[in-house]
């Protein structure tokens, strides 16, 4: 019976407790309501951490040229206009008044010389606009929101995994999961749920992203009817670490380049001048001077080719290592240490401005970057595409269903630009809050039917009855997850072909079958075995919608580069690709036209050209 | 261009085994010590071993850790003895000729292997009273503050909440006073609050009080173990200790507020 799992009930249940769940959090028991707020890890550890650079905001502060217009154009522009563009433009409005929000909340950001939020320059930014504390700000965002939230009244599950959505009838109302360290199931019913779950880095070998990344949000929304748009739209960070072997995938902020850090090949050239798309011409400079100037801040002066979108930069250097002039380890070289031909003190000067990344190489590396320069390479980072939802309230096509941050789609469009998903977590983290608070009140609570739960607490157990079954002999999770990220990375990385594709949806089913047969062993309290055999099922589900989205998108644009199809096709920049599941459990993929701009909004990407 | 070649390409690395003796509990809350042996690879940091044994040993070891990256403090463990982050401990730093000892913090409860019980920490800050600003006083409707008033309030905020200063700290690892002391994390974390120049709170009632901050002794050992090098003690613990002392037991301090005339 279900009703002997400790059953909790919220208004507003929201999994993820990374920076847009806490925002929701916080937003919606602001409203008034009761939430219960799920942590996949201990509170404050998200991914959100990881953040570096900083949260785009057009709020002027170092260039009194910039405004929402012209961060809004950005995001277009960087998301080669694929974008849900009513999320562009409430994103780039709303930002401002977010990030001030923060200071309010205690946040502590580097100040301008008059005493403002200071700002950086970064990739795709027209003018500096990215509020930042060192290259820690992704921290200084959770903590803030932590230390807030702690004292909004809600309940905190801290390492809890939601295995599946609970509904009634088209409606979601509830959750159904276990508590890692007793490994007991739990219900969690709710008028409205919030999916902040991140990202799928997990399901590629190299990445910039921990453990808990394996699309759960992603899946748990796609087993629950909802759809799924723009899953080929996958960012590849251009600068991770690729020495040694363990660190690699982690990532090297663009920071460093903001702060004047250059490409180059083993040949000590620059090759990103090479290649400057025809969009950014007029906005990116043709000589290293010129460059250098506007890092310093010189406002006449225009971006160097380093600061083109990521998706960009990860291709050139893709480029530069097959024709063999890359760095001993299969990168290239990312060097800060060349500014002390430029200022007094440069070895003090990184530190001050980039002491992750200094420490960072060296306890991790043996680098001293401040004198020598790094070895680095592309690493899954981000995925733009993920839930479809409204761009307003945030929720899904499943009434009841919201989501936020990284787990959504639609801002990014087909690239991401960096510092646009901190700003990202708390502009749709707070909508999705006030909508499923809304949401929560003018509906009530559900049923929930035993069977659905007892469905899943069987299915969540199976592996456990496997191992008992094959007495130590039947392949455990950890192979067949090893395995989908080698092929997934092999077949569906930076570039991509119809017909190795193809193999990966074959493989995708057949590494299906495996996982369905795994097995774990020992007990259920604290078992990293069996969650990571749980968690093979989202990983597998992101992986195939990934797969036919890229396979449906026969062009190149942004994120997802088709070496088949090396152009952008005018008909395809007028569509999203969408996957939702068949009634008979399939997976379906769709183009989906998107709706036409309002003229305004055209009239500013114009202006902005 | 020789200065393009990393120094990390130039070291030769040979393959070795390491042993690791790590703790493993049992149904009963006992536990004891299992030797894993395993080949390391070049760069290797000591949670990249625990993760190899896990995937080809001990699949159900347990064990927290997240970024990978020394950013989000949860892989804290005590290693060969020393409190430390497993994710930005070196293979290269340690001597591999013995068994490398790998356990669990120990001035918190267990739960399994090598995750203990910090939820004590999560309550002690809510019992700290919140950020309080003052209202907004530029025209624009928010503040301004200059970069060398907030420096020191930003080096408390680089905490990454590993707790390796509350494993550390002999007031709770070895007299037990978690009733009676916040422990390092948490005065960094109101000095935090006490220095920010926007805040209006006043916690040096509670610090004195149920926050125990005349527990700590000044033996520095959380500044020690700090992944993040803050000054824990010099920085944040003393100047609390010193505005306490003005506030309750300086004696001019007595006088003038006997003498003082009521507002």
């Amino acid at each position: 019976m279900a009703t002997n799992y400790e059953t909790s009930e919220y208004d507003v249940l929201v999994i993820g407790a990374g920076g847009a769940g806490l925002r929701a959090a916080i937003e919606a028991s602001a409203a008034g309501v009761k939430v219960g707020l799920i942590c996949k890890s201990l509170l404050g550890k998200a991914h959100t951490v990881m953040a570096e650079g900083g949260m785009a905001a057009a709020m002027g502060n170092v260039d009194d040229r910039d405004n929402w217009r012209v961060h809004f154009a950005d995001t277009m522009r960087g998301g080669q206009y694929v974008n849900n563009w009513r999320m562009a433009e409430l994103h780039a409005k709303e930002a401002p008044e977010r990030v001030h929000e923060l200071e309010a909340w205690g946040a502590v950001f580097d100040r301008t010389k008059d005493g403002k939020i200071l700002q950086r320059n970064f990739g795709g930014h027209r003018y500096p606009r990215l509020a930042h504390v060192g290259d820690r700000t992704g921290l200084e965002l959770i903590r803030t929101l932590q230390d807030h939230g702690i004292h909004q009244g809600i309940a905190i599950h801290m390492e809890h995994t939601i295995v599946t959505l609970l509904k009634d009838g088209d409606r979601v109302v509830g959750a159904f999961g276990y508590d890692r360290e007793p490994g007991r199931f739990k219900i969690f019913k709710a008028g409205a749920v919030v999916l902040a779950t991140g990202g799928i880095g997990r399901a590629y070998k190299i990445t910039s992203n921990s453990w808990e990344y394996t699309g759960d949000g992603q899946s748990l929304a796609y087993h629950a009817g909802a759809e799924l748009m723009d899953m080929e739209f996958v960012q590849f960070h251009p600068t991770g670490m690729i020495w040694p072997p363990s660190v690699m995938g982690l990532l090297v902020t663009e920071a460093v380049r903001g702060e004047g850090g250059v490409l180059r090949n083993k040949d000590g050239k620059r090759f990103m001048f090479d290649d400057i798309p025809d969009n950014y011409k007029t906005q990116t400079s043709s000589d290293p001077e010129e460059g250098w100037r506007y890092t310093q801040g010189d406002k006449n002066a225009k971006r160097p080719p380093e600061l083109l979108t990521r998706d960009h930069v990860a291709r050139c250097i893709n480029r530069e290592v097959k024709a063999g002039r890359g760095s001993p380890h299969g990168g290239v070289f990312l060097d800060i240490a060349w500014i002390k031909e430029k200022i007094p003190n440069a070895a003090e000067h990184i530190k001050k401005k980039l002491p992750s990344m200094y420490h960072q190489f060296k306890q991790l590396a043996d680098l001293d970057i401040t004198q020598e320069p790094m070895e680095i390479g592309p690493t899954t980072h981000y995925i733009m595409g993920g839930i479809r939802v409204n761009g307003d309230s945030q929720m899904s096509n499943v009434p009841g269903l919201f989501a936020a941050g990284e787990a959504a789609a639609g801002l990014h469009g087909a690239n991401r630009l960096g510092g646009n998903s901190l700003s990202d977590l708390i502009v749709f983290g707070k909508r999705a809050g006030e909508y499923a608070a809304k949401f929560a009140k003018d509906h009530g609570a559900g049923q929930i039917s035993d069977a659905q739960v007892e469905e899943a607490a069987r299915k969540a157990l199976e592996p456990f009855d496997r191992g008992a079954k094959s007495g130590g002999s039947a392949e455990g999770p950890y192979q067949v997850q090893h395995d989908l990220q080698e092929m997934m990375q092999s077949l569906v990385g930076i570039v991509r072909r119809e017909d190795e594709m193809v193999r990966a949806l074959d493989g995708i089913g057949k590494l299906s079958e495996r996982a369905g047969q795994v097995a774990v062993f020992g007990h259920r309290e604290y078992n990293p075995g069996w969650h990571t055999a749980i968690d093979l099922k989202n990983l597998l589900t992101v992986s195939e919608a990934i797969t036919r989205s890229a396979i449906e998108r026969k062009e190149s644009r942004g994120g997802h580069f088709r070496e088949d199809f090396p152009n952008k096709a005018a008909a395809d920049g007028k569509v999203n690709v969408v996957v939702k599941q068949n009634p008979d459990g399939t997976m379906n993929g769709r183009r989906e036209t998107i709706p036409d701009m309002p003229v305004e909004l055209k009239q500013v990407i114009e202006e902005m050209k | 261009m020789s200065r393009l070649t990393s120094a990390a390409t130039e070291k030769r690395f040979e393959m070795k085994t390491v042993t690791f003796r790590i703790w493993r509990t049992d149904e009963n809350g006992g536990g004891k010590f299992v030797d894993y042996t395993t080949e390391m690879d070049e760069g290797m940091v000591v949670l990249d071993v625990v993760h190899k044994i896990q995937a080809t040993q001990a699949p159900d070891l347990a064990c927290r850790w997240n970024c990978k990256a020394g950013k989000c403090g949860s892989c804290s463990a005590e290693i060969n003895g020393m409190p430390k982050l497993m994710c930005m401990t070196r293979m290269n730093t340690l001597p591999t000729d013995k068994p490398v000892t790998i356990e669990p913090m120990r001035a918190f409860p267990s739960i399994r292997d090598l995750a203990t019980d910090v939820s004590w920490n999560f309550r002690v800050k809510t019992q700290i009273k919140k950020f309080k600003p003052r209202a907004p006083d530029a025209p624009d409707g928010t503040w301004r503050m200059q970069q060398e008033d907030v420096d020191r309030v930003q080096e408390f905020r680089k905490c990454i909440e590993c707790f390796l200063c509350q494993d550390v700290c002999h007031v709770l690892r070895d007299h037990h006073k978690h009733d009676e002391f916040i422990g390092p994390r948490f005065l960094v974390y109101t000095a935090a609050l006490e220095m920010h120049p926007l805040d209006t709170e006043n916690r040096l009632p509670e610090l004195k009080q149920a926050q125990g901050v005349g527990f700590c002794n000044i033996t520095k050992c959380c500044t020690k173990v700090c992944p993040e090098s803050i000054h824990i003690t010099d920085n944040a613990i003393i100047p609390l200790k010193e505005r306490v002392v003005d506030e309750y037991y300086d004696p001019f301090g007595w006088l003038w507020k006997a003498l003082r005339p009521k507002a």
